[in-house]
């Protein structure tokens, strides 16, 4: 089981409180497949992601950032046990997503700079500390049942 | 990986924008990938490593000089930082998966502070120049 300080859980729900979910899940699933191109090959039912203008653009795009992020929502509120709370989740993306547990290490780090960009100062290096921990967790967690 | 021309515009438009800070910015990354990333201070038993240590910030201001001549010797970093490769991979031998973490600490600093210059594009851009820089450091590893 993974060991929070009460730090990190500050530093971590300190800022999840101030997250428009909405708006930093798309941006960070735009800025995966931009950055990382290859990572397109999961969203061929998406639509139009032939441009940075029409990857963000993209509607499908946007609603689906929104849907992983909340989904880091269920993890904040359970970080004592992110394992459990992604079970089904790590299934899901071995049997039926076929989803390389590389791409979540890529996305988390890519959130991780979305935050920053959001945030600034405020994200310090604590905290920059913290949530790279989670995002590691959550990475870790979402790879963790595969076969 | 290759730079295209685009990629080397959006990189040298950054260094161009945030270059007159280059000490700062890599005191901050080091800082930042100190603290995010322990095991990076195992390199540097030698140093002090807490806050405002004058040993980081001067190791701050090398590694921005390295990224500043890199970019702007963009069309050849293997030629520009030859020397140094010859040091990572003769002298210092930092494991390659640490370059990555340092590249992720620099986006985190630029992000931060200039969240505007970070268009998906140019962070695109400037993440390929770190993977490159990292390449090019590694390359004389074995």
């Amino acid at each position: 089981m993974v060991h929070w300080s009460a730090e990190e859980k500050q530093l971590i729900a300190g800022l999840w409180g101030k997250v428009n979910v909405e708006e930093c899940g798309a941006e960070a699933l735009a800025r995966l497949l931009i950055v990382y191109p290859w990572t397109q090959r999961f969203f061929a039912s998406f639509g139009n992601l032939s441009s940075p203008t029409a990857i963000i653009g993209n509607p499908k795009v946007r609603a689906h950032g929104k849907k992983v992020l909340t989904s880091f929502g269920d993890a904040i509120k359970n970080l004592d046990n992110i394992k459990g709370t992604y079970s089904k989740l790590s299934e899901l993306h071995c049997d039926k997503l076929h989803v390389d547990p590389e791409n979540f290490r890529l996305l988390g780090d890519i959130l991780v700079i979305v935050l920053a960009s959001h945030f600034g100062r405020d994200f310090t290096p604590a905290c920059q500390f913290a949530w790279q921990k989670l995002v590691s967790v959550v990475a870790h967690a979402l790879a963790r049942k595969y076969h | 990986m290759v730079l295209s021309a685009h990629d080397k515009a959006n990189v040298k438009a950054v260094f161009g924008k945030v270059g007159g800070q280059a000490e700062e910015l890599g005191a901050e990354t080091l800082e930042r990938m100190f603290a995010a990333y322990p095991q990076t201070k195992t390199y540097f038993p030698h140093f002090d490593l807490g806050k405002g240590s004058a040993q980081v910030k001067g190791h701050g201001k090398k590694v921005a000089a390295a990224l500043v001549e890199a970019a702007n010797n963009i069309d050849d970093i293997a030629g520009a930082l030859s020397k140094l490769s010859d040091l990572h991979a003769q002298k210092l031998r930092v494991d390659p998966v640490n370059f990555k973490l340092l590249g992720q600490c620099f986006l985190v600093v630029v992000a931060s502070r200039n969240p505007s210059l970070l268009t998906p594009e140019v962070h695109a851009s400037l993440d390929k120049f770190l993977c490159a820089v990292g390449t090019v450091l590694t390359a004389k590893y074995r």
